[in-house]
């Protein structure tokens, strides 16, 4: 282990930069998990269907992947909006979710993710766009542009998010309807619509989220799964459902990923997140009834 | 029937399965066979928490390579038969579920199943780093080429299995008769409502993942011997995640029949179609086959059966026909 | 008579919000106690925080002489505790002989004293008699009517043996005749020997069945005496009627 003194500012650096993205990818979860309670496992594998929607346009049609994925994101909502009725009919209104649900979407990560495998094999993919090549030099600091260009419209994306729900009337009503689902239906709002809308807008993240990461690196179809423990790690530690806390989360578990990588070598960097998250719910105050 | 007795018969099944096997002449249905009597022990092992408890344990892959890789340690510092392995195996992964368990449990059941998907990398990630296993290069384990009175190794290896498969049924089943399996079913139903009752969740939770932990444990002894060559790819695969998952909730979780059949059903189809059709056609049809289980039958394949025994027409004399079409009566 | 339950400035806060406010009573051995409020007044936080499901932040609860602080709920059940949920909590897997089972197993064994399995069976068909659920004694919990769930939420909670029973509005819903029946179920539980605390909106059965009267408004408690006497309470009242 050689310690210098660049390598972990850059080691820092590119932690925090690469946090704002985890930040982006973490956001969906925080809406479904966080919010709405729906152990939905296989957004990872949403995200990788997103960086390939991107990387098809991309490649037949030239156009940029992250405007791909704004472009897409209707598309993405409207199968999250399909997915969280038949979650809802066939298990949350039959009290199965806990275990079934879960089953659920443990079957549709794999059903993805196999029939992408299937589909474009196992060859990484990538994306061509002016920012994805250089890097800004700031002194001893290196960032490269494929990182800050996420970094950038991630933070964004989650200003947005944070502003539709707490200004908008369909915002309000999904921070609501997780705590007070009775309240909402005595304003004549129906709570199953509010749900399958916030579930569409989870999935709708995970188009985006997923041009930044094929942005980020070269992917292929496992590549997600090492972000299943990353995402629900940084969802409990940011405070389940709280935007600002998932991205202050995020940029620390990049951080330490980042050191970790840097100073311990790359192969332990897996068990970072995982690892976070063990120690995370081993110290959470314990309660059946406690959130 | 009484448990030793059906421990007898379940011998005896064996003991026809294994005739049945040798007179066919074909080593190939040993190899084929052990890979399905080990589904049916990883799938009863985790049809204990998950379907008896409802906490979905997504780390089955893990506890099952801590056996294998429990074997490799062994072998390297002293070798040992391998019934001694498999005890060594249930103990390691039994501690490991024990220590886990106290750390996450008292949470709710999401939380307890993220946390075991994060335990599996973590473990993974360990053992790839850890050398003396072979880390990522992988271990080879030199097996010999017959065992007296077997013949072929793979009789042995066999045996063994099917002896586990018959040991795991068994201990499933004399769960579910007992004051235990109550108990489990309480905390599946209503955790809360199972304390107000006078059960001590926590406790059962520990039992039955530690129980859990160290039958997956048990099936993952032996597997350096079947393989020749292991690695943490092949350990930790995807395969032992989904199947032991897919398995129990497509055959039935309410009982330890469920996830025999789904072991013996699925384990069987997918030993035939991996001659003709690639791993990940197969695994793609385990995924659609559990997520079309999970939404349409969610009693399972056993579920299903009692389903339509049930909706005949004509009964057993004497017996009552349990109606179905009360009003709803909860709010 | 001594003190059964001893509540002693009883704490209980959800972020900002104050759910339980120093709460302090007592409940004598053999006492047939009535809780009232207006909803949202904390009642069903305070029986949380009595049998253990919800930890309090302040105070102590003291039952049978001996302090509950830090005891998990299983463990309060098997020292004599029993509730009732507000909504119904049944086993939905297993038929109603096997409800009654579970407590008999687990708690009144756990206790002392081993029974067979005939007689554990017995006791569960008697248990379901008295609340006149035995010809259903093999169905599932989702085949019954909301009456016959909270009879059967009743009897589970008897099930366990306890020494003191809180039945959180266990009549909800109920019409009048069904209302007497369990009023007169629990009489006949008090004569056996159980102490009682019934949480109730329904003031025919409170004031038909209490001894004593408890009235708890926003977390506090504002009455506490003989039931005619905390109806004329100006307070109680207002906090019924003024709000």
């Amino acid at each position: 282990m050689i310690f210098s003194f660049d390598l972990l500012v850059n080691a820092i650096v590119s932690g925090i930069l690469i946090g704002g993205f985890y930040a982006a990818v973490t956001a969906g979860v925080s809406l479904s998990f966080g919010i709405l309670d729906i152990v939905n496992i296989a957004h990872p594998a949403f995200i990788i269907l997103g960086s390939y929607t991107a990387y098809i346009v991309n490649a037949t049609l030239g156009i940029d992947p992250i405007v791909t994925s704004i472009i897409l994101a209707p598309a993405f909502y409207a199968l999250g909006a399909v997915i969280y009725q038949i979650y809802y009919v066939s298990f949350e209104k039959r009290g199965q979710e806990s275990l079934r649900g879960i089953a659920f979407f443990f079957g549709l990560l794999f059903i993805t993710e196999v029939s992408l495998v299937l589909y474009f094999g196992v060859d990484y993919r990538y994306v061509e766009a002016p920012y994805i090549g250089p890097t800004w030099h700031f002194g001893f600091v290196d960032v490269p542009l494929r990182i800050v260009v996420p970094f950038l419209v991630s933070l964004l994306l989650i200003a947005a998010l944070q502003l539709v729900l707490s200004r908008s009337f369909v915002g309000r009503a999904i921070m609501a309807v997780a705590q007070d689902q009775l309240a909402l239906r005595l304003m004549a709002v129906d709570p199953i619509r509010i749900k399958r809308i916030a579930f569409g807008i989870s999935i709708a993240t995970a188009s985006v989220a997923g041009a930044f990461l094929i942005i980020i690196q070269p992917v292929e179809p496992s590549v997600g799964r090492e972000y299943i423990g990353r995402v629900f790690a940084i969802c409990v530690l940011g405070g389940m459902g709280s935007l600002p806390g998932t991205v202050i989360a995020a940029m620390l578990v990049g951080i330490v990923e980042s050191l970790t990588s840097t100073f311990y070598g790359p192969s332990w960097a897996p068990a970072v997140s995982f690892g976070f998250l063990l120690l995370t719910l081993a110290v959470r105050p314990a309660g059946l009834l406690g959130r | 029937m009484r448990s030793d007795i059906f421990f007898l018969i379940c011998l005896a099944a064996s003991a026809a399965l294994y005739a049945g096997a040798a007179a066919l002449g074909n080593d190939y249905v040993f190899f084929a066979g052990y890979v399905v009597l080990q589904y049916v022990v990883l799938s009863t092992a985790w049809n204990i928490l998950g379907g008896y408890c409802g906490y979905v344990n997504f780390g089955s892959a893990a506890f099952f390579a801590l056996g294998a890789y429990s074997t490799v340690a062994m072998h390297k510092l002293h070798p040992l038969p391998i019934p001694f392995l498999v005890l060594i195996g249930g103990v390691v992964s039994g501690v490991v579920g024990l220590g886990m368990g106290y750390l996450t449990l008292r949470l709710r059941g999401a939380f307890f199943a993220i946390a075991t998907l994060a335990l599996a990398v973590v473990l993974q990630t360990l053992v790839v780093n850890w050398d003396y296993v072979g880390g990522s290069r992988g271990a080879y384990i030199v097996r010999p080429e017959t065992l007296a009175p077997f013949g072929p190794y793979i009789r042995y290896l066999f045996t063994i299995m099917l002896l586990l498969a018959v040991g795991a049924v068994t201990v499933a089943r004399l769960i579910e008769r007992s004051r235990l399996g109550y108990g489990f079913a309480t905390i599946r139903d209503d955790e809360l409502a199972a304390e107000a009752s006078g059960v001590p969740t926590l406790t059962l939770k520990l039992i039955a993942t530690v129980i859990s932990g160290a039958l997956m444990g048990m099936a993952g002894a032996p597997f350096p011997y079947y393989i020749g060559f292991l690695q943490p790819s092949s350990a930790f695969g995807l395969d032992y995640a989904v199947n032991s998952i897919a398995m129990p909730l497509i055959g039935g979780t309410t009982s330890w029949v469920g996830p025999l059949i789904g072991a013996v059903l699925l384990g069987s189809l997918q030993q035939i179609a991996t001659v003709t059709i690639s791993s990940a056609v197969n695994l793609l049809i385990v995924g659609c086959l559990l997520v079309a289980f999970v939404i349409i039958a969610p009693n399972g394949i056993v579920g299903l059966v009692q389903r339509y025994v049930q909706h005949k027409p004509e009964d057993f004399v004497g017996r009552r026909k349990v109606e179905t079409d009360a009003p709803e009566a909860v709010p | 008579m001594s003190q059964l339950l001893e509540i002693e400035r009883l704490g209980k806060r959800f972020g900002g919000f104050v759910a339980l406010d120093e709460i302090s009573l007592s409940v004598a051995t053999g006492e047939r106690v009535g809780l009232i409020g207006p909803n949202g007044s904390g009642k069903s936080t305070l029986v949380n925080c009595i049998c253990g499901t919800l930890r309090n932040e302040a105070g102590s609860v003291r039952f049978d002489g001996q302090r509950l602080d830090g005891s998990t709920a299983h463990q309060r059940t098997r020292r004599g505790l029993a509730r009732t949920f507000q909504l119904p909590r049944p086993f939905t897997s297993l038929n109603l002989l096997d409800n009654m089972r579970v407590p008999l197993l687990y708690t009144v064994t756990a206790r002392g004293g081993s029974r067979t399995v005939t007689e554990i069976e017995a006791r569960c068909v008697e248990l379901l008699r008295e609340v006149g659920l035995e010809d259903k004694a093999r169905r599932l919990p989702r085949e019954l009517t909301q009456v016959e769930m909270r009879k059967l939420e009743l009897a589970r909670a008897m099930a366990a043996e306890p020494k003191l029973l809180i039945a959180d509005e266990a009549m909800a819903g109920l019409t009048h005749s069904e209302v007497e029946d369990i009023v007169g179920l629990l009489k006949r539980l008090n004569e056996q020997g159980v102490t009682i605390i019934l949480i109730e909106h329904i003031m025919s059965a409170v004031m038909s069945f209490s001894q004593r009267l408890i009235v708890l408004v926003s977390g506090r408690k504002i009455a506490d005496g003989l039931p005619d006497q905390v109806m004329r309470d100006p307070d109680v009242e207002r906090a019924y009627l003024g709000q």
